[in-house]
């Protein structure tokens, strides 16, 4: 089970909310603090993509983000169920993708599935405390 | 933080202020910014960058439509900017080739009077 679960409507104004949360989480697994802004653009490119994906495509379902800590890593998941692959529509004057290309180059382990189903974007960076336990 | 646009001229060139987070959400206003300025004949700008918080490829993608707007009437668009956080972006999508990137105002628009 996720360590934090977020679901939310896929609106623009609420990607700074799951930066916010995915940031709090990330420190509070013990993140290295130079890694807080890796952490935060990267998720924030990830929510965005969704968010375009599921207003063309499938507006009434929630971009899902799930932060887990274990084993050393902080684990950040984002799912959307667009039923497509068309890459980042939110950047016009960049090609498709340009957004999951920002993410492979903050994140060490970045892991994309696109399946008929929609896409899922899986991305970790180390974390100092052991399997399971929050800082205080 | 919302996001904050101001702008003024100096010396002849439009300064645009930034402040607060650039992105999916905010990231519209910067556009019709930098698109009322070009419709209004203004097409040497400087986007001082000092204040801003947060950047993504959104803002990114906005940066370079209006650089490519102002380059259609022989304009220029620079940034001001020296936030690590910020430059770290623009080195990473290797955008930093494409922008001037200036340290103050002063010296953007200097560097910008000196290529004319």
């Amino acid at each position: 089970m996720a360590t934090v679960e977020l679901s939310f409507t896929p609106l623009p104004a609420h990607v700074r909310t799951a930066r916010l949360v995915a940031a709090a989480v990330a420190r509070r697994s013990g993140v290295d603090e130079s890694l807080l802004d890796e952490v935060r653009l990267a998720v924030g490119e990830a929510c965005s993509r969704a968010v375009e994906e599921l207003r063309l495509h499938c507006p009434t379902e929630p971009v899902r983000l799930a932060l887990t800590e274990q084993a050393g890593r902080f684990e950040v998941e984002v799912t959307d169920t667009s039923m497509q692959a068309s890459g980042n529509q939110g950047a016009p004057a960049f090609p498709p993708g340009f957004g999951i290309a920002v993410i492979a180059g903050l994140a060490d382990d970045v892991q994309i599935s696109e399946t008929s189903a929609g896409t899922s974007i899986r991305m970790s960076w180390p974390s100092a405390l052991p399997d399971g336990q929050l800082a205080p | 933080m919302d996001l904050k646009l101001d702008h003024h001229s100096k010396d002849g060139i439009e300064i645009v202020d930034v402040e607060g987070e650039i992105d999916v959400y905010t990231a519209p206003r910067l556009r019709e910014l930098l698109i009322d300025l070009v419709n209004n004949g203004f097409y040497q700008l400087v986007v001082n960058m000092e204040k801003v918080e947060f950047l993504d490829s959104t803002g990114l993608g906005v940066l370079v439509g209006g650089l490519k707007r102002v380059r259609a009437h022989d304009g220029s668009l620079d940034l001001v900017c020296t936030q690590e956080r910020i430059l770290k972006i623009f080195r990473i999508t290797g955008l930093t080739k494409v922008f001037g990137i200036h340290d103050t105002v002063d010296e953007a628009i200097t560097a910008r009077k000196s290529e004319k």
